[in-house]
C-alpha cells in the first residue's frame, strides 16, 4: 500500500504559491522529505495532516483522501510538530495521557501508555516533573512519546533532532531507527539535514520552491554505490586496467595508481585482492562511492 | 507492552467513541483547577449568599423564628420578581470574578506553548476544542449562578405552597433563561479574550477591564458624544436591562431591552470571529 500519494496537490497563501502540482507516489518505511528554507517540506506536512485546505489536486495518506477523510486520517497518524508544543503547567505522563485521550484511547489504556511511552523515549525518570521545567531535549522526547502514544500507522515527524546537542540527536536518530525496524509503523522526517535523512530514511522527497526536484530510493543508491569503486595501488600495477576490464569491470587510470571501477553485478571483490596477490601489487584503499544523498540533493539544486 | 521492555508496540485495544473525547479537555481542566486552593475557598464564598437567601426565604415563611430573635417581621422583603432579580445581580458579579480567575488559564497557555497543532493532529476539531473549554467554564458558573438559584426557588416554592408555585413558575424559567444567557456570555468572551493574549495574567486583566471599567467607559462615552448608546458598551448593565426584562420589572432605562438584546448579540457574535481567528493549528504569514 502506498504510504503517500500526491495526486496535483497545490497550496497556495494569498497570491504566494506554496506548493504547485506536486505528484508522486511513495511507500517506503521511512520517506524523507528534503529541500532548503522555504522549499515547502512543512507545508506540504501541514496539508497532509489538515492544517492546511490545498487550493488545487488532492493527496492520499495510507489510501485515505485528504479532503474527504481527515478524521480518519488524524485517526491514523501521529505528529511531532517542528517548534515547541507542549503544555506548560502539566507533567508529562498527564500530558501524554491526555493526548492518548484525545486520540481515542480509554482513560486507563492511555495512562498505561503514556507510562510506556515515555519510558520508551527515555523519560520515564522524569515523568512526573512538570514539563514547563524541561530542557529543549527533553522536549522533544515529551512531543515524540506524545506522538506515538496511540500507536500511529504513519509517525510525521517534523525537525526532529531540531536544536538537539550531539548526544541526544543520536538518540533521536536511534529511536527512529527502531520504530522503523520494529515493522509497526510507516515514518514521514520532514528535515533539511541530510545527514539525518540519509541515516533513517529508505526513500527521500526532494522539494525546490514547491515543486519535486528529486526522488529516490536511498536504498537502491546505496546498493548502486557499491558497484562504484576507487582504488589505489601500489607496486607494478601496469594491466591492472585491463585485467579488471577482462574480468566485466569497467575502468579508468586515473594516474599515479589511482583507478576508477564500475563492478558488474555478482562481482566478488576477492577477484580483485586475488589479481593483486599474485602480481604483488600493494592495495592501499579502496572505497565506495559516498555521500549519495548530498549528491543527489546538490543535483537536485541546481 | 511492559516498562522494563522498552520496545515499539503499537497499540492493538478498542477506540472509544468521538463524542466521548469532548469529555476528555473538562475533566482534564477541572483536575488542574481544583488544585487552587484559592478557587476552592472562593466557590465556597460563592455558596454563601445562595445560603442566606435560602435562609431569608425559610424565616420569611417563619415569622415566629424572627420573633425568637427579637427581629421585627415587618422589616422583611418580599419573595417576589426583585428578589429573584437581585439574586441574579449579585451572584452574576461573583461570577464575573470567578471568570476573571479561570477564564484566562483555558486557552492563552496553548496558545502561549503552540499546543493548538497537537490537539487538531488529532480526530479532534476546532469545535469541539472550544465547547471542551467553554463546558468547564460553564460548570463552574453555572455552579453558583443558576443551581443555587433554583435551590433558592425550590425552598420557596416549598414553603409556599402549590399556588404560588404555579403563578411564579415563569420567574424560575427567567432565573434559568437570565442566569445561563450570563454564563454563556462570559464563558465566550473568557475565552475570545484568552485566546486574544497569550500571556495568562494580562488575559485576566483584559476580563476584569471588559467588565469591570466598561462601566467607565460607557459613562465617558456617553458624556463626550452626548448619547445613551455608550451605555451598550458596559455589559454589566446590558445583561441587568435584559434581567429587568425577564423578570417583568419596568424600570427606567437609558437603553431599552431590544438595544440590549443586540449588543449582547454583537459582543457574542465579536467573540465569536475572535475564536474564529485565532484558534488555528498554525499561523499563515502571507
Amino acid at each position: 500500500m502506498n504510504v503517500l500519494e500526491l495526486d496535483g496537490l497545490g497550496v497556495r497563501f494569498g497570491q504566494r504559491d506554496i506548493l504547485c502540482d506536486l505528484r508522486i507516489s511513495l511507500s517506503g518505511r521511512s520517506i524523507g522529505l528534503l529541500g532548503p528554507n522555504g522549499a515547502g517540506k512543512s507545508t506540504l506536512i501541514q496539508t497532509l495532516v489538515g492544517f492546511c485546505r490545498p487550493n488545487s489536486g488532492t493527496a492520499r495518506v495510507l489510501g485515505y483522501d485528504i479532503r474527504r477523510d481527515l478524521s480518519y486520517i488524524r485517526a491514523l497518524i501521529g505528529y511531532m510538530p517542528e517548534n515547541d508544543a507542549f503544555i506548560g503547567n502539566m507533567t508529562a505522563v498527564a500530558f501524554v495521557r491526555m493526548m492518548g485521550e484525545l486520540s481515542g484511547l480509554p482513560s486507563d489504556a492511555a495512562l498505561e501508555r503514556a507510562h510506556e511511552s515515555l519510558f520508551y523515549v527515555g523519560l520515564g525518570e522524569a515523568r512526573y516533573r512538570l514539563l514547563g521545567t524541561y530542557s529543549l531535549g527533553m522536549k522533544q522526547l515529551a512531543k515524540l512519546a506524545q506522538a506515538i502514544v496511540h500507536g500511529p500507522k504513519l509517525l510525521i515527524l517534523d525537525e526532529p533532532t531540531n536544536g538537539l546537542d550531539p548526544p541526544a540527536r543520536q538518540r533521536m536518530i536511534k529511536l527512529i531507527q527502531e520504530m522503523r525496524d520494529s515493522g509497526e509503523m510507516r515514518l514521514l522526517i520532514c528535515s533539511h539535514l541530510l545527514r539525518d535523512v540519509e541515516e533513517t530514511c529508505e526513500e527521500v522527497l526532494i522539494l525546490k520552491q514547491g515543486r519535486i526536484v528529486q526522488s529516490c530510493n536511498l536504498e537502491e543508491e546505496r546498493r548502486a554505490n557499491k558497484r562504484f569503486v576507487e582504488l589505489e595501488a601500489f607496486g607494478h600495477h601496469h594491466g591492472f586496467a585491463d585485467a579488471m576490464t577482462a574480468l566485466g569491470c569497467e575502468c579508468s587510470h586515473l594516474g599515479l595508481g589511482r583507478f576508477k571501477m564500475v563492478l558488474p553485478e555478482g562481482f566478488e571483490l576477492r577477484e580483485i585482492y586475488r589479481w593483486a596477490s599474485s602480481r604483488e601489487v600493494q592495495l592501499r584503499r579502496l572505497s565506495y562511492r559516498q555521500d549519495t544523498l548530498e549528491e543527489i540533493f546538490m543535483k537536485a539544486m541546481q | 507492552m511492559a516498562v522494563y521492555k522498552r520496545t515499539y508496540k503499537a497499540y492493538e485495544g478498542a477506540s472509544t467513541r468521538r463524542w466521548a473525547r469532548f469529555f476528555v479537555l473538562p475533566r482534564s481542566g477541572y483536575s488542574r483547577l481544583m488544585q487552587s486552593r484559592f478557587l476552592v475557598l472562593y466557590l465556597m464564598a460563592c455558596f454563601f449568599f445562595p445560603v442566606l437567601c435560602a435562609v431569608f426565604v425559610y424565616a420569611s415563611h417563619n415569622l415566629s423564628v424572627l420573633d425568637s430573635f427579637n427581629i421585627p417581621s415587618g422589616r422583611i422583603f418580599k419573595i417576589d420578581n426583585q428578589f429573584f432579580q437581585f439574586y441574579c445581580a449579585f451572584q452574576g458579579g461573583m461570577a464575573c470574578l470567578l471568570t476573571a480567575f479561570i477564564g484566562p488559564g483555558s486557552i492563552a497557555p496553548d496558545l502561549a506553548n503552540r499546543a493548538l497543532p497537537l490537539y487538531f493532529s488529532r480526530p479532534f476539531g476546532r469545535a469541539e476544542y472550544v465547547a471542551g473549554k467553554m463546558s468547564l467554564l460553564l460548570y463552574f458558573l453555572s455552579l453558583i449562578t443558576w443551581v443555587p438559584g433554583l435551590f433558592v426557588f425550590g425552598v420557596q416554592a416549598e414553603l409556599a405552597g402549590w399556588q404560588w408555585t404555579r403563578d411564579n413558575a415563569w420567574m424560575a424559567w427567567s432565573l434559568l433563561a437570565g442566569l445561563l444567557l450570563w454564563d454563556l456570555f462570559l464563558a465566550l468572551m473568557a475565552l475570545a479574550l484568552s485566546a486574544s493574549v497569550k500571556w495568562s495574567i494580562a488575559a485576566g486583566a483584559l476580563i476584569l477591564g471588559v467588565l469591570f471599567a466598561g462601566g467607565g467607559l460607557a459613562a465617558a462615552v456617553n458624556a463626550i458624544v452626548r448619547t445613551n448608546y455608550g451605555s451598550l458598551l458596559n455589559m454589566r448593565q446590558v445583561i441587568s436591562i435584559i434581567w429587568s426584562q425577564m423578570f417583568r420589572d419596568e424600570q427606567a432605562s437609558n437603553v431599552s431591552a431590544g438595544q440590549a438584546w443586540v449588543a449582547l448579540a454583537a459582543a457574542s457574535a465579536i467573540c465569536i470571529w475572535l475564536l474564529k481567528r485565532r484558534i488555528k493549528a498554525f499561523e499563515v504569514v502571507k
